[in-house]
């Protein structure tokens, strides 16, 4: 049987291709299906570029010199423009400076902006602590919905008493 | 390290390991960043040279030391070029890790375990890469030795951690676990039979990313392909793991049932495939990478599939770090010309090919071994 592609060299491998669902047999040479297989694309990954430039301000992504006015980092001054071209923060306190926009970011990225895996050891008390204010500040909303306001005053209490010991 | 790069075998090439017939390796990734530093990319030399004495440090600890061995911190600058490449080649450390950016590169170096299981990239991207790999699917254990890595450097190290986001990278992409962990599959029926794109597409939906070997924006080579979970941040470290385990159990389903559908429909266009793949790299004398690394990857077929008795998937993973450049200029240890190049490469192949498939191809040239292998109906 002679290669249905390049017609020319004879067939050694079967070759199926996937179109829209639509499935179709050939027979082909092994130099033929190896270009096929070549052609295979793997999917576009992720592009941080793009994203980056929708979300860090328009024209943040192009060579823009990084502007007095511009939004930088306390910590670190990196400017939003260097953020947007490279795609890297650069220091822990970026992600602070940057909040919003980077929040809108990592929600389109990793579809959520709170962590809830693994916690080191020093912080484990601290994260627990934020954790509990977090969980009551839930209940205080749920009493005031309810008209219970003296069960809400004493979760008042207690969120305040709990952000004291972790300031 | 001398071990490591002498040799081109390494313990994520074992097939003692579960599911080797299709997954080659399980690595698993921990990003971490050291508190009061700017990342890697905004280092001062001095601030620099502060990380990897402090990296040092932390697996100098005794219970670091306890658990994980005698092992050494090597600066990149201590070894040659070749020898940097060669840790690519056996996935221990990232082709981007050796950019050579002036000054900071000085600080760049890697930690390795005795055993190569863990290693730990200083100064890449992040201050700290923790990495395990191992052979076949182990993604638990992969993770889980990260994990202890982790903890026991946590005793030394402050990491720059947000009650929010959890553990801070200097790329979004990495922040909150900063797990990422990752097979290494080899499908060849899958591609032969041109389902590949079909099984892959499905995974990509799943929040995964698939690679070919060797990296982004090269050709696949080998038929290799890495899976990878893309998300890190909003979910727990074993849900990523038990996501991505799942996954390549139905990838490795599919494979297999490619596999006996090729041998069903066509198994005279199969042996003959595979047979002839094995019969070039025991005899020939030049071999183009690419054309070596789809012969392996036929042989690698052939043997899993049970229609050829050839060397075992160990020495073939071994093959394909042999066949690469800068193991050949390691073992000739001078440049070489590209037809050099393909003649070592035959060289190397062919000892290696028929040391392990029993007797002298030179004394034996008539019928080969895939006539007695084949045991298959
Ligand atoms: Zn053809
Ligand atoms: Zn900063």
């Amino acid at each position: 049987m002679i290669c249905e592609r390049c017609k020319q060299q004879p067939a050694s491998v079967h070759y199926t291709e996937v179109i829209n669902n639509q499935k179709r047999q050939m027979y082909l040479c092994p130099g033929c299906a190896e270009e096929a297989q070549r052609a295979f694309d793997l999917g576009a990954p992720l592009n941080l570029h793009n994203l980056l430039a929708g979300l860090m301000g328009p024209g943040a992504a192009k060579e823009l010199p990084e502007k007095e006015t511009e939004f930088r980092c306390e910590t670190c001054g990196l400017a939003g423009a260097a953020f947007g071209q490279s795609g890297l923060l650069g220091c822990g306190g970026c992600y602070q400076y940057f909040g919003e926009r980077l929040e809108a970011l990592l929600k389109r990225i990793h579809g959520s902006t709170r962590h809830t895996g693994k916690v080191p050891q020093r912080s484990r008390n601290k994260y627990l602590l934020i954790q509990e204010v977090d969980r009551l500040r839930a209940q205080m909303r749920e009493a005031v919905e309810n008209e219970e306001f003296e069960r809400a005053a004493a979760l008042r209490d207690a969120i305040r008493d709990l952000q004291q010991r972790l300031a | 390290m001398k071990n490591t790069l002498q040799s081109p075998y390494s313990q994520w090439m074992d097939d003692d390991a579960p599911e080797t017939d299709v997954v080659i390796s399980s690595r698993a990734r921990l990003a971490r960043s050291l508190a009061g530093y700017p990342f890697p990319h905004r280092l001062s030399p001095e601030q620099a040279e502060q990380v990897i004495q402090a990296a040092g440090l932390a697996v100098r600890h005794a219970e670091f030391r306890a658990r994980f061995g005698d092992v050494e911190l090597t600066r990149m600058t201590e070894l040659s070029p070749v020898d940097r490449w060669i840790l690519v080649e056996k996935h221990l450390v990232s082709p981007g890790f050796l950019k050579n950016t002036g000054k900071s590169f000085e600080c760049k170096g890697l930690v390795l375990t005795p055993d190569e299981r863990l290693s730990i990239m200083v100064n890449e991207e992040d201050h700290l890469r923790v990495q395990c790999l191992l052979p076949g699917l182990q993604l638990e254990a992969a993770a889980g030795t990260a994990d202890e890595a982790d903890s026991l450097l946590e005793k030394t190290l402050d990491f720059a951690f947000s009650d929010r986001i959890g553990y801070l990278t200097a790329c979004p992409t990495n922040v909150g676990t900063g797990l990422r962990t990752s097979v290494m599959v080899h499908l060849p029926a899958l591609v032969l039979l041109g389902q590949v794109k079909e099984a892959l597409t499905t995974v990509s939906r799943l929040g995964l990313t698939v690679r070919g070997l060797f990296g982004e924006g090269t050709d696949v080579v080998g038929n290799l392909f890495q899976v990878s979970n893309q998300v890190t941040l909003g979910h727990r470290e074993f849900e990523i793991i038990d996501n991505l385990a799942s996954v390549t159990r139905q990838v490795i389903e599919q494979e297999r049932s490619a596999r006996q559908q090729l041998v069903r429909q066509m198994p005279v266009v199969l042996r003959d495939r595979v047979g002839r793949a094995l019969g070039i790299l025991k005899h020939a004398h030049t071999l183009g990478m690419e054309e070596a690394m789809r012969l392996i990857s036929d042989v690698r077929l052939g043997v899993t599939a049970g229609l050829l008795k050839g060397p075992p998937s160990r020495v073939l993973l071994e093959l394909m770090v042999i066949t690469r450049p800068s193991y050949l200029v390691k073992t000739s240890g001078r440049e070489l010309s590209p037809p050099e190049w393909d003649e070592l490469r035959a060289t190397l192949v062919r000892n290696l090919v028929n040391a392990h498939s029993g007797g002298d191809p030179e004394k034996r040239d008539g019928p080969e071994e895939g006539e007695e292998g084949g045991e298959s109906p």
